[in-house]
């Protein structure tokens, strides 16, 4: 479904991929590992065309997308959760969701009111929030407002950056519970992470990024075995 | 001196409708794009020379039967569709460039102090530098007046007050009701994430500097026709006091641009009431500075999250 090939990219002067070569497909749960600084972010930053690569390419589908606008790549099916939620703390819940569904403005309003069920029906709190403002929510609700917000969208593949953040160990269970729920509605997921443990125990495969490079990658279960892993990651000895 | 204190009150509410029609040009820019746009008070002129341009035409044609029920929205339509243009204009050829290439803040905001002269410039060598007359009497006659609870008040300002109130009013509920309005108060919350719901960036900035700059074209043709009398640098104290009223209210809020407008021009109003008339521009001044010293966010202001803005 999505594809990078061989894609660098700067921010100014400093190159901050380099060669990075991945696929996600149709139906999967695939994360991207790494530290700080490792790349992760950027990688999603670089796929949503809000970053040029300088090399490389990225293709949705088969089509290339990354000289495209930011969003008319978003109107082609992916959606973003973005690092640290960034929910419109001065709109309502509900005019979080509907700008979700802004690149469907064209779609009959029959489909948004589905969607609308469907992200309440995920999330019940939000419909019980719906006409307060984002900023006064807690830090579990605005995750998943951005969630929400995400799926409004009715993306073909969604990105999430950090999803487990600042939340409590219950809330990322929870959170993960949710994102597997989502996939098996259909949805492909791409999810990046610095949580190894949570991400491999939900993902189908996972790449793991340092230095802006991909420097391990392989089925969920075999980069769970990897010692490397183990150490960097997960904190063993 | 008490006795005309009702009336300086009903003339202090038509200049704050105004202030606040100028103000929230001010605040919707820098809602979205966090610049002043200091070329805004040009944008103010040029609406007033517009109105004044048809209203003459009009009057040239001797047309006979000029009624001010579709002669005032022909003045403000003209005026509002040729400041909302220019400041369309003034965004993409002036800031665009700028803020796309990621220049600092400065960058923009120093170019709209060069447009705010190339324009101020441009007004005097066409249109020259001595005052033009609104023949406002022909509109609206003196004796037009209306007698509310022992005060007379003439009906352009009860018109004034109104045709303000009546597009404040109107671009509240866009913002508020609208899917453009949606779109701006994200593009002004964040940016990046706004893009990333689909918004397209450019287009919600391009029309935000078309309604603020509409709404200024209007106060140009409602000032025009109560002081009758326009000249290329009206623009310039006018954009100040509005700046200021921006500021008062909060800058970025649109509420605050409403509110602080008003505020304003009753403060005013009551200072030449009580003060030496001489004083009135000090007044409001001082306005600004006390904000700035002990309230900088404004009355509805809060604190800008634009932290993790790129």
């Amino acid at each position: 479904m999505l594809e990078l090939k061989g894609v660098a990219a700067s921010y100014g002067p400093i190159e901050v991929l380099r060669q990075v070569s991945l696929q996600v497909q149709r139906g999967e749960i695939v994360c991207l590992l790494g530290g700080n600084a490792a790349g992760k972010s950027t990688t999603l930053k670089t796929i949503l065309g809000m970053l040029r690569p300088t090399s490389g390419s990225v293709a949705l589908e088969g089509e290339r997308i990354e000289r495209l606008p930011t969003e008319d790549i978003v109107a082609r099916g992916i959606a973003l959760v973005p690092e640290s939620r960034r929910i419109f703390a001065r709109m309502t819940v509900w005019e979080n969701l509907t700008m979700g569904a802004y690149s469907r403005r064209a779609a009959p309003v029959e489909e948004f009111t589905q969607d609308l069920a469907r992200v309440y029906a995920l999330f019940p709190r939000l419909e019980e929030r719906a006409g307060q403002h984002g900023g006064t929510l807690s830090g579990g609700e605005q995750q998943m407002l951005a969630i929400g917000r995400a799926l409004m969208a009715r993306p073909r593949l969604l990105l999430m950056d950090e999803p487990s953040m600042g939340l409590a160990p219950i809330l990322v269970e929870q959170v993960f519970d949710i994102i597997q729920a989502i996939n098996r509605q259909g949805t492909t997921i791409l999810v990046v992470e610095q949580n190894a443990a949570v991400a491999l125990s939900i993902a189908h495969r996972g790449y793991v990024m340092q230095d802006g490079q991909i420097v391990m990658q392989g089925a969920a279960s075999s980069l769970l075995d990897e010692d490397h892993i183990r150490r960097a990651y997960l904190g063993e000895d | 001196m008490l006795g005309i204190l009702p009336q300086q009150l009903v003339f202090g509410l038509a200049l704050g409708a105004v202030y606040g029609l100028i103000a929230l040009g001010y605040t919707m820019v820098y809602g979205v794009l966090l610049m002043i746009n200091f070329a805004h008070g040009e944008l103010f002129t040029i609406g007033a020379y517009v109105g004044w341009g048809v209203l003459a035409w009009l009057i040239n044609t001797q047309l006979g039967g000029l009624h001010p029920a579709w002669v005032l929205p022909l003045l403000l339509l003209m005026a509002m569709s040729a400041s909302g243009l220019l400041g369309m204009a003034l965004e993409r050829f002036a800031y665009r460039p700028l803020y796309l290439r990621g220049a600092t803040r400065l960058g923009p905001l120093i170019s709209a102090v060069g447009a705010s002269i190339f324009l101020q410039n441009a007004i005097m060598l066409t249109q020259g530098a001595r005052m033009k007359v609104y023949m406002t009497n022909l509109l609206f006659p003196r004796s037009w007046t209306v007698q509310v609870g022992g005060v007379r008040i003439s009906a352009l300002v009860l018109v004034m007050i109104s045709v303000a109130m009546l597009l404040m009013w109107g671009l509240h509920l866009l913002v508020q009701r609208t899917t453009l309005g949606r779109c701006m108060r994200a593009v002004a919350e964040d940016r990046e994430v706004a893009a990333v719901m689909g918004v397209n960036v450019r287009r919600v900035i391009s029309l935000t500097f078309l309604l603020g700059s509409a709404l200024g074209g209007a106060a140009g043709v409602l000032v025009g026709l109560y002081y009758t009398q326009i000249d290329f640098f009206m623009g310039y104290s006018a954009g100040l006091k509005a700046f200021t009223a921006a500021v008062l209210g909060g800058i970025g809020n649109i509420r605050g641009a409403m509110l602080g407008g008003l505020l304003l021009g009753v403060i005013e109003s009551l200072a030449v009431t009580f003060l030496n008339p001489a004083y009135r521009d000090v007044v409001a001044f001082v306005v600004l500075i006390l904000v700035l010293v002990f309230r900088p966010t404004g009355l509805l202001g809060e604190s800008v999250p634009h932290a993790n803005k790129v």
